[in-house]
């Protein structure tokens, strides 16, 4: 079944806190060379048939992320 | 004068919502998410709590339940709505307001009587506060900061939509020390802190979050 994946992330004006704790607590662990951490969401979707990229897109950008504060990425099986 | 209460699986404050309708002399009326029955209400508030236990993001998926497209329908029409803490981010997420809210600054649960100064008294749920009145009420949450891009948030304030902001501290690191916001006619309005918890002096700061639960009797018997 194919499965498609859509990734969302905070938009770069919007500070990620959660993001920023990660970063503070790998800069405690040494590894300084870690300059920023922004902190997403992974959805893996198994769909029927050929994915219908137009419906997918509109699943990502009006439920699976907010567009007023994330950006989302979607990954269509590449077979 | 009837005021919907929506609940959704997860809410908390339903109860005290409920409670500061029926003590500013309305009648409350219980809703179930699920339904598509509005019950001829005259208004609706959105509670806190924790709907859908926060899945995906505080509100979202609240905001696509059953009976929440009959309230975006009903109050494009005119019909008031009041969101407090997750009826606020339910009301952004389902296109009611502007922004979003999501996780505190400092990640941290807040939960503290807040200073809030109102900017906006003429909405149907502010009517009974002066302009520039300042007033406490409690505010409690993890996921109240409210955010939005710059130019928008240039555009909530210049066309007048912020209802209340945050005063002698701000308590999540919300954008511009907004707590609350209006629609454009100012018939929705959503804030974070909670008026329905200072209703009464034995249980709250004060009796300060009384005049939102009194002005919409007004607006709505004026309409």
């Amino acid at each position: 079944m194919p499965r498609v994946i859509v990734d969302v992330v905070l938009k770069p004006e919007i500070s990620d806190p959660q993001g920023q704790a990660v970063l503070g607590a790998l800069g405690r662990l040494g590894h300084d060379s870690v300059r920023s951490v922004r902190q997403g969401k992974h959805f893996v979707l198994e769909v029927d048939g050929t994915p219908d990229e137009a419906e997918l897109r509109q699943i990502a950008e009006t439920l699976l992320a907010n567009p007023v504060i994330e950006d989302v990425e979607l990954h269509l099986p590449t077979d | 004068m009837r005021i919907g209460v929506i609940t959704f699986p997860g809410s908390l404050d339903d109860v005290d919502a409920a409670r500061a309708v029926r003590l500013a002399g309305g009648e409350p009326v219980a809703l179930w998410h699920a339904d598509h029955d509005l019950k001829d209400v005259d208004a609706v508030v959105l509670p806190g709590g924790f709907s859908y236990g926060d899945y995906l993001r505080a509100g979202a998926i609240a905001a696509r339940a059953p009976l929440m497209q009959d309230v975006v329908d009903r109050a494009k029409r005119g019909m008031p709505v009041l969101g407090i803490c997750n009826g606020f981010q339910v009301l952004c997420e389902a296109g009611l307001l502007p922004g979003a809210l999501t996780r505190n600054s400092h990640l941290h649960f807040r939960n503290r009587d807040q200073v809030l100064v109102v900017e906006r008294a003429d909405t149907s749920w502010t009517a009974d506060y002066a302009t520039g009145q300042r007033i406490v009420i409690p505010v409690k949450n993890g996921e109240g900061r409210y955010v939005a891009a710059d130019p928008d948030l240039d555009r909530i304030e210049g066309e007048g939509r912020v209802v209340v902001r945050y005063a002698g501290g701000n308590p999540n690191g919300s954008s511009r020390d907004i707590a609350g916001v209006t629609s454009e006619d100012g018939r929705v309005v959503g804030l974070m802190p909670h008026p329905e918890h200072a209703v009464e002096d034995l249980t709250g700061p004060g009796t300060d979050g009384l005049g939102f639960f009194t002005s919409i009797l007004k607006a709505v018997v004026g309409a």
